[in-house]
C-alpha cells in the first residue's frame, strides 16, 4: 500500500495536468455559457456534477478551472521558494550580522498568521488573481526560508565541503557543485508538498472575494458563489471543494513518496 | 567446577539469513573467554543470544545460564536475569546511555529494579561503584548527563551500571574500542579485577591484543562459524586456521616499519634516484616544515609552540590522546585554520602566511584522509564522480581505483554502499589523484577492524614507496604510529612532550608521559 500511494498521487496529478492543459478534451462545452432554463439541476448523466444558478455545467467549470488553480498554486510556490532562497542563502552563507538580521526579520513575519499576511498585501495592492498569487507566495516564504537556512548551515559545515577545500576547489565551485545541489535535494520534496498548500490558500482568498472574481471558473470563486445555496444545492460547493482536496492530497502523496525514496536510496 | 554458562550448537538466523551457526562453549565462574572476529562475523549476535536480545530466531540444543534455560525462559525470567545475574557492557557508550538522564540515575537503575536498597543506600552505592571503576570526583559525575562526560568516562559509567548488582556473568561487547590507550588499559585492569573476584566474563572484540590480555580461551569467528578455538596461549603461539593467522599478522604493534601486515605481496618500489630498495634514503629534501605554531580556542591552548620538519618519502607520526591537539595541528597544516603565531612552509615556500587565493593553486601538493571517510564525500556523488572530479577527468578513474585495490566497477556505486575499508580506499584514491607530495592522515584507521586496518596500512605503505609520498600520520594508537613512522612527535595538551626518530623515542623514552603511553600499549604475547 505504501508503495502504491505515490502512484495514486501521480495518476491524480496527471489527470489534473490534462484538465489544466487541454480542458476541452474532458469537457468540450463552454464553461461560461448560461442556460437559465436548466438552473440548479442535481448531478445526473447529462450534468455529471449538476448545474449552478445560471444553468452552467459545474463539471465543465471545475475542469476548466483546473488551469487557473494549478497556475496559481505553482506560481505562488515558485514566488515563495524564490524569495526564501534569497533570504535563506543570505542568512546561511552571509556574515553573522546578516544572518542575525534576516532571521529576526523572518521571525517578525512568522508572528503573523500566513493568511493574515496575504490579506495585508491584498489590502495594499487590491484584489485579483495576480495579487492573490503574490500574496500567497509572500505568506509561505518565511517557512521555506527558515528550512533553507538551517539546511545551508548543516551542509556548509559538512566535512565534504572541507575535503573540497583541501583539493583546492574555489568558493564558487563548492557553492555550485556541492552546497546548492545538496540544499536543493531537500527543497524538491518541499516544493511538491507546497503546491497543494498554495492551491488551498489561493482558493481561500478567492472564496473571500479577494482573488479570482465570478463568473471566472476558478475553484475558490465557485465555492464562494455556491455558498449562498449551500443548504439547498450542495453540489455547487461540493465538487469544486472535492477538486481542491484532490489536488492537495495528490501533491502530498507524491511529496511523501519522494521523501521516502530519498531516505531509502 | 561446573560451568555457569553452557552453550551447544547455537544458531541464530534473521529471516532466511543464518548469521550464527553451530556455536558451542562453556564459561566457568572466574573465567574469561573471548570471541574474536571482524564486524559481521556474528560475534555480537552470539553474545546477545545469552540475553535473549537477538530479535532473530534462536535454536540451540543447549543454551543455559546456571539452571535457567534461556531458550525457553519467559520474558519475565529473562528480565530478572538481565542486570542482576548478567551484566552487559555494550559497544558504543555514546548511545548506550540515555542523554536526558544523569548518569548516576542510570547506574542506580539495576539497584532499583533488582535490589532492596533505600534511595540513600543506592546513592552511596552509585558513588562507590563510580570510585571502583576509577571515575575521579564521583559525586559531581553522578549528577552529570552523558554529553558532559568524555568517551572514557561514559564507558566507565556503562561498566559501573553493568556491575552494580555484582553479576555472575559479565558480557563485554567491544568495551574499549575507540578509547584512548591509557583509558583502555584502565578498563581492562578493572575487568581483570572483576574476574579475579569471581565473575565470569564473555569478551567480544576484533582486537586480538585486547583479548589476549584477559581471556584464557579464544573462539575465533568468521562468517557465523567458529573456525578455531582453544586456550589463548596455544591459539596465539600456534594458530591452525589461516584466518587466525591473518588476524594475528594484522596487529601492527611491535611490527617493524615496512613489514607487511597482510599476506599480499609488497609493491615493487619505483626505482628512484638513490639506491633502489632503500625507501628511506630518498633525496632528503624538506617538503613540509612548521615553525612554532600556536592556536588557541578561547582560553584553551589547542596547539602550543609546535615545530617539526618532514622530508620527502618519510613519515612523521603524531601520537597523543584525545584533546592533545593533534587534529587541530592537522587543520593548521592543511591551512583550514589560521595559526595565531608561527607558520608552515610547503616545499620551501610560505603556506599559512599567504592568502587563500595564492594557496589554491598549490593545494594539490598536499592531500588529506580522515577518520570518517564517508562524511568526507558529497552524498550525492558516486565513487566515479568523486574520483573524476579529483582527477579533472573520467579517463584515469579505473587505473586509480585499481591502484588502491578496488575493482573498476565500484565507480558506479555510492560510497555509503561500500564497507568501511573500501570507503577509506576511495578516500585515499581521491587524495592521491592530484599527485600530491604530502598526505595528512588524521586517524585513518581508527574506526576500522584490525584486519581491515592492516590492509589500509599496507596500502599506504605501498603508495608511499611507489609515489614517494610524505606522510603526516596522526593517531592515538601508539602501535599503529610506531609501525608507520620514521620520526615521531608525542603530543599532550597542545604541546610536544617528546620528539625524534621513532626507534629512539619508543626504545628509550625520556618523558614520563611517553613511558606511560608505552606501558599502556597492548602487545601480543
Amino acid at each position: 500500500m505504501r508503495r502504491l500511494l505515490p502512484w495514486i498521487g501521480i495518476a491524480a496529478l496527471l489527470f489534473l495536468l490534462i484538465a489544466a492543459l487541454a480542458p476541452g478534451l474532458l469537457a468540450p462545452a463552454d464553461p461560461l455559457a448560461i442556460h437559465p432554463t436548466q438552473s440548479f439541476r442535481a448531478p445526473s448523466f447529462a450534468h455529471l456534477f449538476g448545474t449552478d444558478e445560471s444553468g452552467r455545467d459545474i463539471f465543465t467549470r471545475v475542469i476548466h478551472g483546473t488551469g487557473a488553480s494549478l497556475l496559481i498554486g505553482v506560481s505562488a510556490t515558485a514566488i515563495g521558494i524564490g524569495l526564501a532562497l534569497v533570504f535563506g542563502l543570505l542568512a546561511g552563507l552571509g556574515p553573522r550580522w546578516l544572518d542575525f538580521g534576516t532571521t529576526r526579520f523572518l521571525e517578525v513575519l512568522f508572528a503573523f498568521p500566513g493568511l493574515l499576511l496575504a490579506l495585508l498585501f491584498i489590502v495594499v495592492y487590491g484584489p485579483g488573481v495576480v495579487t492573490s498569487t503574490i500574496a500567497v507566495g509572500l505568506a509561505t516564504a518565511p517557512g521555506y526560508a527558515r528550512i533553507i537556512r538551517s539546511r545551508v548551515l548543516v551542509v556548509r559545515r559538512a566535512p565534504y565541503l572541507e575535503a573540497a577545500t583541501v583539493l583546492g576547489r574555489s568558493w564558487w565551485f563548492r557553492l555550485w557543485r556541492h552546497l546548492l545541489p545538496n540544499v536543493a535535494g531537500s527543497l524538491f520534496v518541499l516544493v511538491t508538498l507546497g503546491i497543494g498548500q498554495s492551491i488551498v490558500w489561493a482558493s481561500s482568498l478567492s472564496y473571500l472575494g479577494l482573488g479570482a472574481v465570478p463568473p471566472a471558473a476558478e475553484w475558490g470563486a465557485m465555492l464562494s458563489a455556491g455558498r449562498t445555496y449551500l443548504t439547498s444545492f450542495w453540489w455547487m460547493t461540493f465538487f469544486p471543494g472535492l477538486f481542491i482536496m484532490i489536488s492537495a492530497v495528490a501533491t502530498t502523496l507524491v511529496g511523501r513518496g519522494l521523501q521516502e525514496r530519498s531516505r531509502d536510496s | 567446577m561446573t560451568a555457569l554458562v553452557s552453550v551447544r550448537d547455537l544458531s541464530v538466523s534473521f529471516g532466511e539469513t543464518k548469521v550464527v551457526s553451530g556455536i558451542s562453549f562453556d564459561i566457568e565462574p572466574g573465567q574469561c573467554i573471548a570471541i574474536v572476529g571482524e564486524s559481521g562475523s556474528g560475534k555480537s549476535v552470539t553474545a546477545r543470544a545469552l540475553l535473549g536480545l537477538t530479535g532473530g530466531t534462536v535454536t540451540a540444543s543447549r543454551l543455559r545460564f546456571d539452571t535457567t534455560d534461556i531458550a525457553d525462559a519467559s520474558p519475565r525470567q529473562l528480565q530478572r536475569l538481565r542486570g542482576r545475574d548478567i551484566g552487559f557492557i555494550s559497544q558504543g557508550a555514546l548511545v548506550a546511555l540515555d542523554p536526558l538522564r544523569p548518569v548516576g540515575r542510570e547506574i542506580a537503575d539495576p539497584l532499583r529494579l533488582h535490589g532492596s536498597l533505600s534511595a540513600a543506600g543506592r546513592q552511596a552505592r552509585v558513588l562507590d561503584l563510580l570510585t571502583q571503576v576509577g571515575v575521579p570526583d564521583p559525586a559531581l559525575r553522578a549528577s552529570q548527563r552523558p554529553d558532559e562526560l568524555s568517551g572514557g568516562l561514559r564507558q566507565r559509567a556503562v561498566i559501573a551500571s553493568a556491575i552494580a548488582m555484582q553479576p555472575r556473568l559479565l558480557i563485554a561487547d567491544e568495551p574499549t574500542t575507540a578509547l584512548d590507550t591509557t583509558v583502555q588499559a584502565g578498563i581492562l585492569d578493572l575487568l581483570e579485577r572483576l574476574r579475579v573476584e569471581g565473575a565470569a566474563i564473555l569478551l567480544i572484540s576484533h582486537d586480538l591484543a585486547v583479548v589476549s590480555r584477559l581471556a584464557s580461551h579464544l573462539l575465533v569467528m568468521s562468517t557465523g562459524r567458529v573456525v578455531e578455538s582453544g586456550p589463548t596461549q596455544r591459539v596465539l603461539a600456534d594458530p591452525q586456521h589461516p584466518y587466525t593467522r591473518s588476524l594475528i599478522a594484522a596487529v601492527p604493534t611491535g611490527r617493524p616499519r615496512f613489514s607487511r601486515l597482510t599476506s599480499a605481496p609488497a609493491a615493487e618500489p619505483v626505482p628512484t634516484d638513490p639506491a633502489p630498495g632503500e625507501p628511506t634514503s630518498f633525496e632528503q629534501r624538506e617538503v613540509l616544515a612548521a615553525d612554532r605554531l600556536c592556536k588557541r580556542f578561547g582560553s584553551l591552548r589547542a596547539v602550543d609552540d609546535v615545530s617539526f620538519s618532514l622530508k620527502r618519502g618519510r613519515t612523521l607520526g603524531i601520537v597523543g590522546e584525545s584533546g592533545s591537539g593533534k587534529t587541530t595541528l592537522a587543520r593548521l597544516v592543511l591551512a583550514l585554520e589560521r595559526p595565531e603565531s608561527g607558520d608552515v612552509s610547503l616545499l620551501g615556500e610560505p603556506w599559512t602566511d599567504v592568502p587563500e587565493s595564492a594557496r589554491r593553486a598549490r593545494r594539490p601538493r598536499i592531500g588529506a584522509i580522515y577518520q570518517d571517510a564517508l562524511s568526507s564525500f558529497d552524498p550525492r556523488w558516486t565513487v566515479g564522480r568523486i574520483l573524476a572530479d579529483a582527477l579533472g577527468g573520467a579517463a584515469g578513474v579505473p587505473v586509480l581505483l585499481e591502484s588502491v585495490g578496488l575493482s573498476p566497477d565500484s565507480a558506479g556505486r555510492r560510497p555509503r554502499h561500500l564497507s568501511g575499508g573500501q570507503q577509506q580506499r576511495v578516500a585515499i584514491a581521491r587524495a592521491i589523484a592530484p599527485r600530491p607530495d604530502i598526505l595528512v592522515c588524521d586517524e585513518p584507521v581508527s574506526s576500522l577492524d584490525v584486519s581491515v586496518q592492516a590492509q589500509v596500512l599496507d596500502l599506504l605503505d605501498d603508495l608511499q614507496r611507489s609515489l614517494r609520498l610524505s606522510y603526516l600520520f596522526i593517531s592515538h594508537d601508539l602501535g599503529v604510529v610506531r609501525h608507520m613512522s620514521d620520526d615521531v612527535l608525542v603530543m599532550r595538551d597542545g604541546h610536544v612532550v617528546e620528539s625524534g626518530p621513532t626507534g629512539a623515542v619508543f626504545g628509550a623514552p625520556q618523558h614520563e608521559y611517553t613511558k606511560g603511553l608505552i606501558a599502556a600499549t597492548l602487545q601480543l604475547p
